[in-house]
């Protein structure tokens, strides 16, 4: 089944993370690829994640396809202008690449290129109605394609963003301008994002929660400080305490299957997006606690 | 108005350092505001450079003057003649009095003393904010009065990114996030309706140079 008819049968589908090296030793990449081959029903594969260069995800995403697992082809807006995308989305279509994550991209200043001339020419919500465009054979300037795409677009959108409200709106011109499926930013507060999913269940959209494996009480505290847009709540972070250095790993894979579990088995969302971060390996186990193999 | 910066000091003495008999012309409008390159600062620099030559012991005569607009002839045409004595120009007006100013002046090199930034509001005395862009094709109708283009780190049109936080931008928690603002303000004007309308793809064409107009009814009556 494609990631499209295992979202719209119902099954609880399960994403996780690809992301390409700086460089061309791709041996690492291609052992997290067997390792999540099989067991998760497709892969993201980011887009210069962090605005630090590495292999484009369009050739990583063919990769991925060419080893047997189906790839979501993640686009930012920040290095490639309205040509270059639609360039690039073509490109992927002949491919047999056919699902999108259509994304703003972070800005260059996270990066490892921090003089580079962000691009931004359009942003997610353009984008995706350019995909919509494209599926209905014509570019962004109206001009009729020799051939349509079939893209099965998505987007992001950060459930416990602050402030929420703005973020809402946009996630809801993101619906209307044709997003099927949402991967969500790491959320690790289910009755906070039970309460979203009342709110987003309304729209005719699938949603997979973001996952990141919280590996220490740093962490958590590191992203509560840091990173826009997470929270991580206190009882986890005492949770994570209390197990110590050694088994706080332990703990935090634990937490992450139990939550997700919990999402699948009280029916709160559509799937999980795993967001390994460096620990690919360890999604199977993750994925055996929740009791998805 | 015009805002920029006066160049680091070594990178405006090894423009310098070669020249015999250098005017380092001042431009009193936009940038004598933000004090970078008005007759004052360019009688400071002089001095600076007079020093810098004295303790180099290089032999160049460095003099000073200014005008009130380097982006019309009309306020430089009166003073050429002075001007063109010497084998160096060193402007601190703004990129676009060096252009002109370098167009105008014949055979002489006009260097740049200043790094000229953006058009900017002085909210308080000796501060300086970029709040619009100039980039051809205003929708501020449609966001409360604040520019996604200019105060947007990536000039989104449809709303905040993921980077929005406790209404900080990604790039800076010092940067105010654009669309946390438009929010506010237009449901203070009780118009959030318009930030529900997709905006689509901008037409950059208008944003991008090189760009000219003339106005049209100036035009007529020269007919």
């Amino acid at each position: 089944m494609s990631f499209r008819e295992i979202l719209e049968s119902g099954k609880f589908a399960v994403t996780a993370e690809i992301g390409p090296p700086k460089g061309t030793d791709i041996k690492e990449m291609y052992h997290h690829i067997e390792v999540l081959k099989g067991k998760i029903d497709v892969a993201n594969v980011t887009d210069n994640q962090s605005a630090v260069m590495r292999i484009s995800s369009l050739a990583v995403s063919k990769i991925v396809l060419d080893n047997g697992m189906e790839p979501v082809l993640q686009m930012t807006c920040r290095d490639r202008n309205r040509i270059g995308l639609q360039a690039d989305l073509l490109g992927a279509s002949v491919l047999g690449i056919h699902n999108v994550l259509c994304l703003t991209g972070d800005h260059v200043n996270a990066g490892d290129h921090k003089q580079a001339k962000s691009v931004y020419d359009v942003e997610s919500v353009q984008l995706l109605k350019i995909v919509e465009g494209m599926n209905n054979g014509k570019d962004m300037s109206g001009n009729e394609m020799k051939g349509a795409t079939n893209f099965y677009a998505g987007a992001v959108v950060t459930p416990e963003a602050v402030p929420l409200e703005p973020q809402l709106v946009k996630f809801e011109k993101k619906v209307k301008a044709g997003a099927k499926f949402f991967q969500t930013q790491a959320i690790y507060d289910m009755e906070k994002f039970k309460s979203f999913m009342q709110y987003a269940k309304k729209f005719p959209v699938k949603m997979l929660a973001g996952i990141v494996v919280l590996k220490s009480a740093g962490m958590a505290n590191f992203m509560n400080k840091n990173v826009p847009g997470i929270t991580v709540p206190q009882e986890l972070i005492e949770e994570l305490k209390a197990a110590g250095k050694e088994k706080a790993l332990e703990t935090g894979i634990n937490i992450a299957a139990r939550h997700i579990k919990q999402l699948k088995d009280e029916k709160i969302c559509d799937g999980v997006h795993i967001m390994a971060i460096g620990m690919e390996d360890k999604v199977p186990m993750i994925m055996e606690r929740a009791g998805l193999l | 108005m015009i805002t920029g910066e006066q160049k680091p000091f070594d990178e405006i003495w090894n423009m310098v350092k070669d020249f015999k008999k250098v005017l380092v012309f001042g431009c009193n409008t936009c940038v004598a505001i933000c004090h970078a390159g008005g007759g004052k600062e360019a009688e400071i620099l002089a001095s600076l450079l007079r020093m810098r030559a004295a303790q180099e012991g290089v032999a160049i005569e460095i003099d000073h003057s200014a005008v009130e607009r380097h982006c019309e002839p009309e306020f430089f045409q009166p003073v050429m003649d002075n001007v063109r004595k010497y084998d160096l120009v060193l402007s601190t007006a703004c990129g676009v009095g060096v252009n002109l100013l370098s167009e105008n002046i014949g055979e002489i090199p006009v260097f740049p003393a200043i790094n000229t930034e953006f058009f900017g509001a002085v909210p308080r005395s000796g501060e300086f904010t970029e709040l619009c862009a100039g980039c051809g094709n205003c929708i501020l109708h449609l966001t409360g009065g604040i520019c996604p283009i200019a105060r947007c780190s990536k000039s989104l049109l449809n709303g905040p990114c993921g980077g929005t936080n406790s209404g900080s931008c990604e790039v800076s928690p010092d940067i105010k996030c654009a669309w946390v603002q438009i929010y506010d303000r237009l449901k203070q004007l009780n118009r959030l309706d318009l930030m529900g309308e997709i905006v689509e793809a901008k037409d950059w064409s208008k944003a991008q140079g090189p760009r000219n107009f003339k106005v049209k009814v100036l035009e007529e009556i020269k007919k």
